[in-house]
């Protein structure tokens, strides 16, 4: 992919600009980071990691499912990462918000078992579609040549939609999120909520997995949210500060792999990793200082009431 | 692991000789590369199932996640390197056990560290795949797909025999901290206080996971071997409360999905054998989810009989 890169940015952009794969990855990466910017938010504060997790991995089967079946792998991701949300959903701890990988064995082991019987599908699917293993690469760890038109409307409509549906769940579901107890008490219905936001996490995994590939979607689901997090604790700011740095990882993400030999998987991952880095060694840095600065503020006090006292 | 070629022939030959799924299982144990891969699939399952066994009544499914990714990373870098693979992967995942096992004493670290940081070593493993597929002029997208998926079938005499040593070996050492780590497991306080070496074994067992995971990603590859250490441990868990029957049972699970994974992946050959085993050790674990519910629900049928009868006279 390694066309001549230069100092001139506005010519490199002009450049990559010029093929039409560039373009729809850009586009459909664009949708995507907003998106999962956003839901990533929530879902950090929600404690989902891996239930986010989870829906990605099991869009791997059900891309290649649609694939080995002739249809296009986009229905696959978004069917079975509905689907996969709604049985979660309607699981007796789905409703609860730390449904994840919390360290209990029973529970863990559970979803650990499910992950690698879908990856096993999703193998066999693939293995069953012949002169297919080459795509392998591409459904596990995404790629930017080979985003169709059709697929940058899919994922536009599913994008828009899940933003609207957001935008009317985001405030219960806030509250819900922070105190579900008070919220249940003031009339929120909680479990919808947590159903309805579940299906949005389907919607973003099967967004998410066909720019990272099912097994980085924490580079854009989990890790800007995350960095967000570490920065600020205001709601507001911080969900836009998530669906930035998204932006800002998925561009930067694609323009690099379209520059270097590397694919984007690796680009995306690595520069969200770093982002995450920052953020918490900043946040233990900006922690310390503060620690100091009231330690000092205090300490006067104390010299002052010693020597009071001697 | 042998070459991709070595890998290829082995599977045209399956598909010649497999004639239908009524092939004897004489005529199935008559082949080299079966008789090759139930020895390393025996050992690998069989230390499995024991590992795994712990790992789920630690708690420390996470580990065995964790493990798994860098085992892809770690196997792909002595690929690129140009090294044995099994070298890259035993290096990784013994080390990345420790350090686990070293940090995370103090206190567990939350769940979006830890996947943020093992989705990026993930990432380093598609470059170094990358970085071996530019530099190499061999076919590698076999390669790759070996260490995701496994290749069972394609291991050489010779590397069935290490598989099988270092399994036995490491068997060894599992049996030999058993006791002692199942006292550290189920109550930690209790057994320090008693003189057990809690903080030494910690770390110790997450290596032996480590090169567990390293086995087992020889057989059914980086991305199943979670699933291997896992489904037959929580469907013992699920069947009894006894740890040594527990364990045990779990080993004993694991080898059952590993035999009948690979006859039926020799019966069928358009099944991957890495599916069918973890296809069994997914219906064995529902199977013992679904006997333990009845079972339970029976039980507190039994007791619930009684409490009417009771009820009265507790009330008067």
């Amino acid at each position: 992919m390694s066309s001549g890169l230069s100092w001139n940015l506005a010519d490199d952009v002009r450049q990559m600009l010029v093929f039409h794969f560039m373009l729809n990855a850009l586009r459909a990466g664009t949708i995507v980071a907003v998106v999962a910017g956003a839901v990533g938010y929530f879902m950090v504060l929600r404690r989902q990691a891996f239930a986010g997790h989870t829906l990605a991995v099991i869009g791997f089967p059900g891309a290649a499912g649609a694939t080995w079946l002739g249809l296009s792998p986009v229905f696959g991701y978004f069917g079975i990462c509905i689907a996969g949300a709604l049985v979660i959903a309607a699981l007796p701890s789905g409703g609860r918000a730390n449904a994840g990988l919390g360290g209990y064995g029973e529970e863990s082991a559970v979803i650990g078992t499910v992950q690698a019987f879908a990856l096993a599908c999703g193998f066999l699917f693939v293995s069953l579609y012949k002169g297919f293993l080459s795509g392998l690469n591409n459904l596990l760890f995404g790629t930017i040549i080979g985003v169709s038109d059709d697929q940058v409307l899919v994922l536009l409509i599913a994008g828009v939609g899940c933003l609207a549906m957001l935008m009317v769940l985001a405030r219960p579901l806030l509250f819900s999120s922070v105190d579900g107890a008070v919220a249940r008490a003031r009339g929120v219905p909680v479990r919808v909520v947590a159903a309805g936001f579940l299906v949005l996490l389907g919607l973003a995994a099967a967004g998410t997995s066909q720019v990272t590939g099912s097994l980085l979607v924490f580079a854009l689901l989990v890790a800007p949210a995350a960095t967000a997090a570490r920065l600020t604790a205001r709601p507001a700011l911080g969900l836009t500060l998530s669906v930035f740095i998204a932006l800002v990882v998925t561009w930067a993400g694609e323009t690099i792999a379209f520059f270097s030999p590397y694919p984007i998987g690796f680009w995306v991952s690595s520069l969200a990793f770093a982002a995450f880095l920052l953020a918490t060694g900043f946040r233990a840095v900006s922690d310390r200082h503060g620690q100091r600065r009231s330690r000092a503020s205090a300490r006067p006090m104390g010299n002052r009431v010693a020597a009071g006292a001697v | 692991m042998t070459s991709s070629i070595g890998a290829l022939n082995n599977l045209a030959d399956r598909r010649l000789l497999a004639g239908g799924p009524l092939t004897g299982i004489s005529n199935m144990l008559g082949h080299p590369f079966i008789q090759h891969a139930l020895l390393a699939g025996t050992a690998i399952a069989l230390l499995s199932g024991l590992v795994g066994y712990f790992v789920v009544l630690r708690g420390q499914v996470f580990a065995g996640d964790a493990l798994s990714h860098v085992a892809y990373a770690g196997a792909l870098a002595a690929l690129a390197a140009g090294v044995d693979l099994r070298f890259g992967l035993f290096a990784a995942t013994v080390v990345v056990g420790l350090a686990l096992g070293l940090l995370g004493g103090r206190g567990a670290a939350d769940d979006v560290v830890i996947g943020t940081t093992f989705a990026w070593v993930l990432g380093l493993g598609v470059f170094f795949l990358t970085l071996y597929t530019t530099h190499s002029s061999t076919d590698n997208g076999a390669a790759n797909v070996n260490v995701l998926f496994g290749s069972i079938f394609g291991i050489s005499a010779g590397d069935a025999a290490t598989a099988a040593w270092i399994a036995a070996g490491l068997i060894v050492v599992v049996l030999l901290i058993g006791r002692p780590l199942l006292f550290a497991s189920l109550d930690p306080s209790v057994a320090s206080a008693r003189g057990v070496p809690v903080r030494l074994l910690g770390p110790l067992f997450l290596a032996v996971v480590g090169a567990t995971a390293a086995e087992a990603s020889q057989a059914v590859g980086a991305l199943l071997l979670f699933g291997l250490l896992a489904a037959p441990a929580a469907a013992a868990q699920r069947l009894t409360d006894q740890p040594w029957t527990g364990l045990a049972l779990s080993a004993g699970l694991a080898v059952t999905a590993m035999w009948g994974g690979l006859t039926l992946a020799y019966a069928a050959p358009k099944l991957p054998a890495s599916f069918a085993i973890m296809a069994l050790a997914t219906a064995e674990f529902g199977l013992a989810a679904l006997a333990s519910t009845a079972l339970r629900r029976r039980v507190r049928r039994r007791h619930a009989t009684p409490l009417p009868v009771t009820a009265p006279t507790t009330a008067g």
